[in-house]
């Protein structure tokens, strides 16, 4: 699994591209290290999609330049195409095929064996579903067997866009563990999402997007820690009144929500050992800074995906 | 190779599994074969019923030829009144009442159905000057020998079934390639396609080989079951019809890239792609022959790749032509393919 000089599995250098006057993507530059689980986050059109889709080679770009494995992308370079593996969306089909027809079809693109679309079947778990039309699938299915199609050539990168968008909480989850899976055996994964949670659950490191441009690119405790944001620790009001709250060493601010007592400090283990002291723990809940609000102080917006 | 086989199965089984394609593919086109080649065959000529009013004896003393001419044309029935007669046929209950008066033969027939009526005064008038001739003892200078220039055997099914046949292959091309530019195109799998290693050749080309397929299986159903259901009769050189067919095939795709190029939704291209096909297979001769049709309707026509289509098979399979007549057709349609793929590639965007 290297990209056989040494170099990142991408790289990625001013690119650009405008549709009108439009700067969907300006000025986007990036690298991911091979076996990097890497994130791009933003709302929807920040550029994920755009700049995913030209570093795969499928859109020219208007400036900038894209290597992957070492080789340029673009013009369509097919020596490249075997060892990278793309989900586009979930309904890039053929029609009316089961799902085994489906990844069989695509194995038979990369010259894959039948018997090892078949274990790709199995291990997304799509196994019962082998038989149904693809049209008959779940969301949830649906995105995996386009992994599964996606994966069944056993590429060394992989891009993933916006895989678990229009999921139940609980095929996310469920979608979450096999993307972990797929970067665990080695190989490099790219993914875009708006998800927030999503992006600190699995990405080594996430650039933020926002209007063609990336804000921020670190790792995702990085990111919050570079925030400097206190912890926010909340008790209740009858444990625990705004004043007591204010006496507390190491406390920075003390507000009310209506609910609890908010003490906001950037001290958190002395703050919560003088609380158990005061045996005001019940009910006691602890809100560490997140990516939410990294994209709030870069951008002065509250997240909205 | 084993991607461009596995893309055309693909294909052939999404076709095979779509209900609606299948139906206007084969079953509809079919239908029109059956009540056209079944129904119309059999009412192409009727007999003209006739009511003899008391005697007349000019039809009962005809010679043995003539005897013959006068069974096959009228279906007799007698009557001794005459105004029940007269009655009857402008009722339409019969179609020419006939009463001697003295020497004269009086014949009552109605417009209402002008081939009819024409038959029925041109058959009493040869019979009348035929009784006068024998009844004057000479024999006759002048004969009339009337011939038909087609196969003798030439009916209703023999110009019907190239006419649906090649609208049954127009709507089963266009649409096909409509659906699959527009549909793949809007579910992103033809961009999925792009990142497999298979050259796109390879996809165009399995989109093709199958369109091409299903039309020779329209040719084999529609041939087959006009031979043996409805005494098609095939002449010389109806194997060109095959060449000619896959080059009619490459026309009508061509018209489905286009809508599929032009629309933004996969109902849309079918739909445009119906939009072309309906009334090029009414202006081509498809449903009835154009030889009744204004002339600047038949040159407007020359326009259209089914009409060309048309006019080969019709040489090829029933009119007895050599394989050469095919040729210009095939030309014209391999030309119209050309240029309208050419106009359907500079349109094609890959968003909407
Ligand atoms: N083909 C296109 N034509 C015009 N504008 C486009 C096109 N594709 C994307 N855009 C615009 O570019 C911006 C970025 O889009 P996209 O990359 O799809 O964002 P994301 O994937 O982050 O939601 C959006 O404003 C979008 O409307
Ligand atoms: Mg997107």
């Amino acid at each position: 699994m290297s990209s056989g000089n040494g170099g990142p599995a991408i790289s990625v250098r001013g690119l650009r591209k405008a549709y009108g006057d439009l700067a969907a993507v300006d000025d986007v530059s990036f690298d991911v290290a091979t076996g990097e689980f890497f994130g791009i986050l933003g709302p929807n059109g920040a550029g994920k999609t755009t700049t995913l889709e030209m570093v795969e080679g499928l859109r020219r770009p208007d400036a900038g330049d894209v290597h992957l494995l070492g080789e340029p992308t673009w013009p369509r370079n097919p020596r490249l195409l075997p060892r990278i593996g793309v989900q586009l969306q979930a309904s890039a089909f053929f029609e009316r095929l089961t799902a085994r027809e489906q990844i069989h079809t695509f194995a038979a693109l990369y010259g894959v064996p039948p018997g090892q679309a078949d274990d790709w079947l199995e291990r997304v778990g799509l196994t019962d579903k082998a038989g149904s039309r693809t049209e008959a699938l779940s969301g949830g299915q649906k995105q995996r067997l386009a992994i599964a199609c996606a994966l069944v050539h056993e590429p060394e990168v992989v891009f993933l866009d916006e895989p678990t968008a229009a999921l139940d909480p609980q095929a996310r989850r469920n979608l979450w563990d096999l993307l972990r899976s797929l970067n665990e055996a080695g190989r490099t994964v790219v993914l875009t999402t708006h998800y927030m949670d999503e992006a600190e659950a699995l990405c080594d490191r996430v650039a933020i997007m926002d209007h063609g441009k990336v804000l921020q690119l670190d790792s995702p405790s990085a990111l919050v820690r570079g925030l400097d944001a206190p912890v926010r620790i909340f008790v209740s009001p009858h444990l625990v009144t705004a004043d007591d709250a204010r006496a507390v060493a190491g406390v920075d601010a003390v507000t009310d929500d209506g609910t609890s007592t908010v003490l906001s400090t950037r001290s958190p283990s002395a703050v919560l050992t003088r609380l158990a002291e005061l045996n005001a723990l019940e009910g006691l809940q602890v809100k560490a800074a997140t990516l939410e609000d990294v994209f709030l102080d870069l951008t002065g917006r509250e997240y909205r995906a | 190779m084993t991607g461009f086989r596995a893309i055309a199965v693909a294909i052939v089984k999404g076709f095979v599994r779509d209900k609606m394609s299948l139906f206007f593919a084969l079953v509809f086109p079919l239908m029109f074969l059956v009540l056209f080649g079944g129904i119309f065959n059999f009412a192409s000529s009727p007999k003209i019923t006739m009511v003899v009013v008391g005697q007349v004896p000019l039809f009962d003393n005809l010679p043995d030829g003539a005897r013959q001419a006068f069974d096959d044309s009228f279906e007799v029935t007698r009557s001794r009144d005459a105004d029940r007669a007269v009655a009857e046929v402008r009722k339409g209950d019969a179609d020419v009442a006939v009463q001697m008066r003295g020497n004269t033969v009086v014949a009552h027939y109605t417009q209402a159905d002008q081939t009819k009526a024409a038959v029925t005064r041109g058959t009493l008038n040869a019979f009348v000057d035929g009784a006068n001739q024998a009844a004057s003892g000479t024999p006759p200078r002048y004969r009339l020998d009337a011939v038909r220039v087609e196969d003798q055997s030439l009916k209703a099914i023999q110009f019907v079934t190239p006419g649906l046949l090649g609208w049954a292959v127009a709507m089963s091309a266009a649409f096909g390639a409509a659906a699959t530019l527009q549909g793949w195109r809007n579910s992103k799998l033809l961009r999925r396609l792009q990142l497999s290693p298979v050259p796109t050749r390879s996809v165009v080309a399995a989109r093709v080989v199958v369109t091409v397929l299903v039309a020779l299986v329209q040719m084999a159903i529609f041939l087959g079951l006009g031979l043996v259901a409805f005494g098609l009769q095939l002449t010389g050189s109806w194997w060109m019809g095959v060449p000619l067919l896959v080059a009619g095939t490459m026309a009508f795709m061509s018209l489905g890239l286009l809508a599929g190029a032009i629309a933004k939704t996969q109902e849309g291209a079918v739909n445009l792609a119906n939009f072309f096909v309906l009334p090029m297979a009414f202006l081509s001769g498809s449903f009835f022959p154009l030889d009744g049709a204004p002339p600047w309707l038949q040159a407007t026509s020359l326009a259209l790749p089914l009409r060309h289509l048309n006019d080969g098979m019709l040489d090829v399979l029933v009119r007895g032509q050599g394989p050469t007549a095919a040729i210009v057709p095939m030309l014209i349609l391999l030309g119209f393919a050309a240029v309208v793929t050419l106009v359907a590639v500079r349109l094609f965007r890959w968003e909407d």
